[in-house]
């Protein structure tokens, strides 16, 4: 594993921005900033016309590495496992199950959470849990 | 206009997962993991992600319900509460089994694209196919009632 440093100050910066956007995105588009359920509708059946929409918004959020790198002269940090299978299994999972309970950390956790809706505080409770027991099992007990 | 505005709407969303380094998914496990707490590499950043875009979305929200509709829309889509099903109970399980095995969820997913090479296409396809089979499989089954669509 790759050990990280503490950085709440960063954190918080970092935090703010995501809320700040997606207030935004909901003042501009009406929509709800989850990445899960706006990656997914992408993908047909198309219910609605917000489709570049939706596609630039995901372009921004691509060139955002880009663009710090371009203003801090390097780029982000980033320590990612080459392991096919846990890249298929993960991104599957992840996809699927995002999908299926209609959220992910930012469409549950972040929005979800400042609406006070008690459907995305279980929802982050439970990825929350079964995120940890699964890192807990790949590092301590395999 | 509009596509401008949700670009740069992405952009900043993307630049605060950078600069909370959430973009990191060695960052994102090394919370996830609470086997680092006895350890000592624990890394407890992401609360404090968690709490600050909380906090900046819960005040934003609610000054923006207040508005008649959105600038480039009719109205606003606040998804409906699907109260506690099966699926709102496995749908979240599964998806954390997957964010905890690799440390990329939707969003960091995305800006790994951008830096992570051939492992973050591998999964963002990946997560893709789970994405469209949940689809499919919500088409096959039921049509959604409500305004679930929306979240």
């Amino acid at each position: 594993m790759t050990e990280t440093l503490f950085s709440p100050l960063a954190a918080l910066l970092g935090g703010a921005l995501i809320g700040l956007a997606a207030v935004m995105l909901m003042a501009a588009t009406g929509r709800i900033a989850g990445i899960s359920g706006i990656a997914s509708r992408l993908l047909p059946p198309y219910t609605d016309a917000a489709f570049a929409g939706r596609l630039v918004f995901l372009l921004g959020l691509l060139a955002a590495p880009l663009v710090w790198a371009g203003l801090s002269g390097h780029l982000p940090q980033m320590t990612l496992t080459d392991d096919p299978l846990f890249l298929v299994a993960g991104g599957a999972l992840a996809g699927f199950g995002a999908t299926w309970g209609r959220g992910c950390t930012s469409g549950h956790g972040v929005c979800g959470l400042a609406r006070l809706s008690r459907p995305s505080a279980l929802a982050v409770m439970l990825f929350m849990g079964s995120a940890a027991m699964s890192i807990f099992v790949v590092r301590h007990l395999l | 206009m509009a596509l401008i505005v949700q670009f740069v709407i992405g952009l900043i969303f993307g630049l605060g997962l950078v600069v909370a380094g959430m973009s990191d998914p060695a960052k994102v496990l090394n919370f996830l993991d609470v086997g680092g707490i006895a350890t000592g590499t624990w890394d407890g950043s992401l609360a404090f992600v968690m709490l600050a875009a909380v906090a900046v979305s819960f005040a934003g929200f609610r000054w923006v319900r207040r508005r008649q509709a959105p600038m480039f829309g009719d109205r606003f889509h606040f998804p409906a509460d699907p109260g506690v099903t099966r699926r709102t109970i496995i749908g979240p399980l599964l998806f954390g089994v997957g964010w905890g095995l690799v440390g990329l969820c939707p969003g960091p997913a995305i800006t790994a694209l951008a830096i992570g090479g051939t492992s973050a296409w591998l999964f963002a396809v990946a997560m893709l196919l789970g994405m469209a089979a949940a689809r499919g499989l919500d088409a096959a089954t039921a049509t959604p009632a409500t305004g679930l669509q929306d979240a």
